[in-house]
């Protein structure tokens, strides 16, 4: 981490770049938040640790309009997301210094406390066990027990995009960990009188805060079918039904062919509906119809979607297939 | 004396693009055969100007079944508008499929302006599909609304 202080306070310095784009403390020690540093003086507050799970690169799409170079600082998966809106336009990589961060799995803080270790004052991640200094003394847990569900099956630690790298291998080849379509299958074997039961449950918890919408990398229309037509704010009450049911299905099918599986959806619920089962679903079947399909992996491709061949599938395999594969 | 009739009259929409399967139910209705009364028409310039929303929205507001005709592969209008008709039909159907709404209620034909006998028959074999699934719960009721 200090490394990282070091490098963007030269950057800042010799005028290569403008601001920092990066994590700030926030008031526990597993709270980070994102933040811009525009002075050596404000990189004081700089973290990067393992609860730095916020993707930054959505937030280049409004770097973009700063004054100056933006450094910002993408962990492998990031950059995928980076990637792909590079590939819709919607940031300038001109105007970014993207230094690549490894990473070592990100952590989800309310597994933590699902432990019980509450009252936290200090953290410390000491190689495989996070440390706790509490209000009810030292306590400890294995730093795997509190990974996000997304990083148990990790993408590879390869950055797909960045200008130099700290922390990470040029060569960095750890492949896949896992198979991340093994909860998309149990569902699928699963009877659809099971598997409607299941999202009912799921999706009834949803709150319509819209957070799942607004960290989506791939979610950065300027004008949203969910934003309200009569106030220009977007819309937290479902003015209809329509939206009260029909928000995720239509959020998934919106971003299939683009979503980069970040798994930032699920991880800002605030209800814990596992969102990203409905994304790996699209990305799953774009697979097998369409052919092994990465977004993000790079930034000239065509999407599955804005793409075709004369030989694809018929929608009929939905019936044919059955149950629900 | 009112009788009430409790057969269950199930709705059903049909896109019909309207350089074929539009045509294609012209032709089945002048060459005078049947298809089920069920079935209410909306003309789409392209199988492609059906946004995936259509299709949910008309399930929303009470249609049991949705289905889509398009040109047959090749012969689009447009040249490629129903190759990316398909693609976009067979994920949202496959999607509906994982959430637990029964696949029989979404259908994709590939019906041209020539074809007045697969139109009629596609829609008598559509509706009593529907007639076998029942009416569409499912969908509407994804969310409770307590």
């Amino acid at each position: 981490m200090q490394g990282l202080i070091e490098r963007a306070k030269e950057l800042l310095a010799d005028g290569t770049v403008a601001q920092v784009l990066g994590w700030r403390k926030g008031d526990m020690g597993y709270d980070p938040e994102p933040a811009y540093f525009k002075s050596e003086e404000e990189l004081k507050d700089f973290v990067y640790d393992a609860f730095c799970g916020a993707n930054l690169s959505k937030y280049m799409i409004e770097a973009a309009k700063l004054e100056g170079k933006t450094l910002v600082f993408l962990k492998p998966c990031d950059t995928y997301s980076f990637n792909q809106l590079i590939k819709e336009h919607r940031v300038d990589r001109d105007k970014t210094y993207i230094i690549g961060v490894g990473c070592q799995g990100t952590l989800k803080p309310e597994k933590i406390r699902e432990a019980g270790i509450k009252g936290i004052e200090t953290v410390t991640i000491d190689g495989d066990t996070l440390k706790f200094d509490t209000i009810y003394g030292a306590k400890e847990m294995p730093f795997a027990d509190a990974l996000l569900e997304r990083c148990k099956v990790c993408k590879g630690k390869k950055h797909m995009v960045y200008d130099e790298l700290i922390g990470a291998a040029e060569d960095e080849e750890a492949g896949p960990v896992g198979n991340r379509f093994e909860e998309v299958e149990k569902l699928e074997a699963m009877s659809p009188e099971e598997r409607f039961a299941f999202w009912q449950e799921q999706l009834s918890k949803c709150i319509r805060c819209n957070a799942c919408r607004n960290v989506c990398p791939a979610c950065s229309c300027r004008k949203c079918v969910f934003d309200s037509n009569q106030y220009d704010t977007s819309q937290k009450a479902n003015a209809a039904t329509f939206e009260e049911q029909m928000f995720h299905i239509i959020r998934a099918f919106h971003v299939a062919g683009r979503c980069t599986d970040c798994g930032e959806c699920s991880r800002v619920c605030p209800q814990g509906i596992p969102l990203h089962l409905l994304n790996r679903k699209f990305i799953k079947d774009i697979d097998s119809f369409y052919g092994e399909y990465q977004a993000g992996a790079d930034t000239d491709s065509r999407g599955p979607l804005t793409n075709f061949t004369f030989e694809d599938v018929e929608p009929s395999i939905v019936q044919t297939r059955g149950g629900g594969h | 004396m009112q009788v009430e009739n409790t057969e269950f009259r199930p709705k059903i929409v049909a896109f019909c693009c309207n350089w074929c399967s539009y045509a294609g139910a012209d032709l089945a209705g002048s060459s005078r055969l049947a298809y089920p009364a069920d079935v209410k028409i909306i003309r789409v310039p392209c199988s492609c100007r059906v946004n995936p929303m259509f299709i949910l929205r008309a399930f929303q507001r009470g249609a049991d079944g949705v289905i889509l005709c398009g040109c047959h592969p090749g012969d689009c209008h447009y040249t490629t508008g129903n190759y990316y008709a398909r693609r976009r039909m067979t994920l949202l159907f496959s999607m509906l499929d994982y959430l637990g709404v029964e696949n029989g209620r979404t259908r994709v034909e590939w019906v041209s302006a020539a074809e007045g006998v697969k139109f009629s028959t596609t829609m008598n074999e559509f509706v009593a599909k529907i007639h076998e699934l029942g009416e569409n719960v499912r969908l509407e009721d994804l969310r409770c609304k307590g």
